[in-house]
């Protein structure tokens, strides 16, 4: 909801463009108590309450604020899951204890929201749906366990948030709460009214349980830290996240897995949550390696952690983790080797990002731009040989490729030749060896048909330079010459 | 937490666990590899096994653009031989890719090298390029970092190239640092080569032949004046083979010899000073 103003300002109202014309999205209380509600057009408004503050809505920004609250909300649960536009379940299922409770989590919660300007509503229930029901068309608060039933019943028939036709049709019929619903038989009301309509009656009234999604899948293993006083320094975060990694490891260790991703989540206390994440291009769980990454990270953040009033949670989560053996050193010291060589490119990769540090792998093709590929070095690829060259005989593939190849002017002895000499780069260049042509067909079950054949030949200018060049097509196809490009460099 | 259990184990077992971990950290220690003493790389040319040692700083520097290629070409011979079955850090920056082509893994592959030994890091700029190289360069477990900024590269001074040297002595990764037409500068290298292309032996039907590059040693350090040498790269035999009759062959040519003092070449009279301090 908006925040509303002090009490001399005029009443708030949020509109839309709804139909090709402007209608209120939603309004503050105090439009409310003037009878204002959503739906209303924005003129009819005006000429009811004419000193009206208004408000475009911006649906996306409101999503991603929901999503900025709902990680300000992990603070409590790791399960957190949107319900949008403008609502959060928290699954609180052994959490509350930590928080005094459900009173007190909720307590807290309400605290944290309103700190950022926000009314809001909150209640907590045994179901998801309960829980929004209570929160929204009830007076909120903590429903104990086994009163469920009993108060849901109280709510309005509106809690089932039917389609409009749905809801006027049972105002007709007289039924006003979710008791009068409930005593009617299901099977009379799903002929009626369909099948959805009893399933949300279950779920309400707390018959029918249901999972959240969460926005962030519960990670395998995670740790956690909560402080009686918020942290202002920025050593001591350290500190608590090396603890962490140190609990994770331990965690990891006893259940044969190593982590591809450690995620830290501070939370300060006036609601921003900061997020650092660290990569490995395999299991890990070496506790000198992560914290390592974790250092790094830090280190290169470019915009370092602004510690401000504090933090007072740090969870560290590992959301990756695969089977990882304990691990046993040759005597030759290679897996040493290994491990070191991985370790490092965890450091570029936390320092430089994962699609800069790179390893090729070949590709089953032809085609000369395609038969390499660069992928990330973390990520894990079959195989593939690389084509054997043949004895005796020069490298026939350049080491460097231009992507796209650069046009060239050439001179040609003989139309189906190598050319006599060529500019590239407004330098001359004059031919002293060459070899070709290697006819390369362009792969039309990618290209489609009209990709040209590409006549490549390899040719040595007079100081030694070797170059890779090809002709795209042939001469007399068409009216027009055909064209010469530098493809790659020879060593 | 864990401090009560492992007192009394300690006294059941009479050896307490950072006795034990102090022993497991001493037998660890102990298998890994020194870092120092490598196997001389074998080259298959005198001159190069004197000079292109492993575990050190050298820099390959070709005057032109267009040599950049040849460059790379010699630097990989040789990263072959010096890394030692390692692996092999390549850090370019990006802007290299535009200009002087990227890398083609299949070319790799053709000069003998397995492209999968390669890890290739690619960075925006100068300042990159540098920390990627150095922090493989601390790495024990790589053999040969191959450096490659671009352009005008005034943050790779003295300074920049000490670093690598000595993360070169620590580690025992050799540490090659190619430069297109760099300014003359300093550098803490252990040696230093300018590589350009050279005439192939022609194959059947004056195709063109295996790589060749002349090499020249501008710089040693505490060691004898420098010289030219023409080399041929073969990858069956995976090294360096001298060829004398293309020296002889470019002798003639009208471009090719040097002058003693190299005045003759643009932006080389001060690389004589260089040599000689």
């Amino acid at each position: 909801m908006p925040p509303s103003g002090a009490p001399g300002e005029p009443p708030l109202v949020v509109v839309g463009r709804i139909d090709s014309g402007l209608r209120l999205v939603a309004v503050d209380a105090r439009a409310a108590a003037l009878g204002l509600e959503p739906d209303l057009g924005l003129a009819d408004a005006r000429a009811r309450v004419p000193n009206l503050a208004v408000a475009e809505a911006d649906p996306e920004r409101d999503a991603a604020l929901l999503e900025r609250l709902a990680g300000l909300c992990e603070f409590f649960t790791p399960l957190v899951a949107l319900d949008a536009p403008d609502g959060l379940v928290l699954d609180v299922t052994g959490c509350a204890h930590l928080f005094g409770g459900e009173a007190g989590l909720r307590g807290r919660a309400l605290a944290r929201l309103s700190r950022l300007g926000l009314q809001t509503r909150a209640a907590v229930a045994a179901t998801p749906d309960a829980t929004r029901a209570f929160a929204r068309f009830g007076d909120g608060g903590v429903i104990a366990p086994g009163d469920d039933e009993a108060l849901a019943r109280a709510l309005p028939i509106a809690a089932l948030e039917a389609p409009a036709a749905t809801a006027l049709a049972l105002a007709r019929a007289g039924l006003r709460s979710l008791g009068d619903l409930a005593d009617r038989p299901s099977r009379v009301l799903s002929a009626r009214f369909g099948a959805p309509l009893v399933v949300r009656l279950g779920r309400i009234l707390g018959r029918e349980d249901t999972r959240v999604t969460p926005l962030r899948a519960p990670p395998d293993c995670l740790a956690e830290r909560h402080f009686p006083e918020p942290m202002t320094q920025t050593e001591a975060i350290e500190g608590v996240i090396e603890d962490l990694v140190r609990s994770v490891a331990t965690t990891l260790k006893g259940r044969g897995l190593g982590g591809r991703r450690f995620e830290a989540t501070l939370f300060r206390v006036d609601g921003v949550v900061r997020r650092l994440a660290v990569e490995t291009g395999g299991p890990a769980r070496e506790v000198a390696s992560v914290i390592r990454l974790f250092r790094l990270r830090l280190d290169t953040l470019a915009d370092p952690i602004d510690v401000g009033c504090g933090f007072d949670a740090v969870r560290l989560a590992v959301p990756e983790t695969e089977p990882m053996a304990p691990l046993q050193h040759g005597l030759d010291g290679r897996g040493v080797e290994e491990t070191d060589m991985a370790d490092l490119v965890d450091r570029l990769v936390t320092r430089f990002g994962r699609e800069r540090v790179l390893r090729f792998v070949a590709r089953d093709t032809h085609h000369p731009v395609r038969a390499a590929i660069a992928v990330p070095a973390t990520v894990a690829v079959a195989r593939r040989p690389w084509p054997e060259p043949e004895p005796g005989n020069p490298p026939t593939r350049p080491l460097r490729l231009f992507e796209p190849p650069q046009p060239i002017e050439t001179l040609a002895e003989v139309p189906d030749g190598p050319p006599l000499r060529f500019r590239w780069r407004r330098v001359l260049h004059e031919i002293a060896r060459a070899e070709g042509p290697e006819r390369i067909a362009p792969e039309w079950w990618r290209d489609g048909e009209s990709e040209p054949t590409r006549d490549y030949y390899r040719i040595e200018d007079a100081e030694g330079r070797r170059f890779w060049v090809f002709r795209e097509g042939f001469y007399g196809e068409s009216a027009e010459r055909p064209h010469w490009y530098l493809h790659g460099l020879f060593a | 937490m864990s401090e009560d259990p492992s007192a009394s184990r300690r006294s059941r077992m009479g050896v307490s666990l950072p006795q034990l971990r102090g022993l497991l950290e001493a037998a660890s220690a102990a298998t890994l590899p020194d870092a120092t003493p490598r196997p001389a790389p074998g080259f298959g040319l005198a001159v190069l096994d004197d000079t292109l040692l492993p575990g050190t700083l050298h820099e390959l520097q070709a005057v032109r653009e267009a040599d950049g290629a040849a460059l790379a070409g010699f630097a990989l011979g040789a990263a072959q031989r010096l890394a030692g079955g390692r692996a092999i850090v390549w850090v370019r920056q990006d802007f290299l890719d535009a200009e002087g082509g990227r890398v083609h893994p299949p070319g790799l592959a053709e000069i003998g090298l397995d492209p999968a030994a390669v890890t290739l890091v690619r960075t925006r700029d100068v300042m990159g390029v540098l920390q990627a190289g150095l922090e493989a360069a601390r790495c024990r477990a790589v053999g040969v970092v191959l450096i490659e900024p671009w352009g005008e590269t005034r943050a790779l001074d003295l300074t920049a190239s000490r670093r690598l040297l000595l993360a070169a002595h620590g580690s025992g990764a050799t540490v090659i640092l190619g430069r297109i037409a760099p300014p003359p500068g300093p550098s803490a290298a252990e040696t230093r080569w300018r590589v350009s292309a050279a005439p192939s032996r022609p194959e059947p039907a004056n195709a063109p032949g295996a790589p060749a590059f002349r090499v020249e040693l501008l710089r040693r350090r505490g060691g004898a004046p420098g010289g030219t040498w023409c080399v041929e790269w073969n990858r069956d035999r995976n090294r360096f083979e001298e060829r004398g009759d293309l020296a002889g062959a470019t002798l003639s040519r009208a471009v090719v010899p040097l002058p003693a003092d190299r005045s003759a070449l643009p932006g080389t009279g001060r690389a004589a000073v260089r040599r000689t301090g």
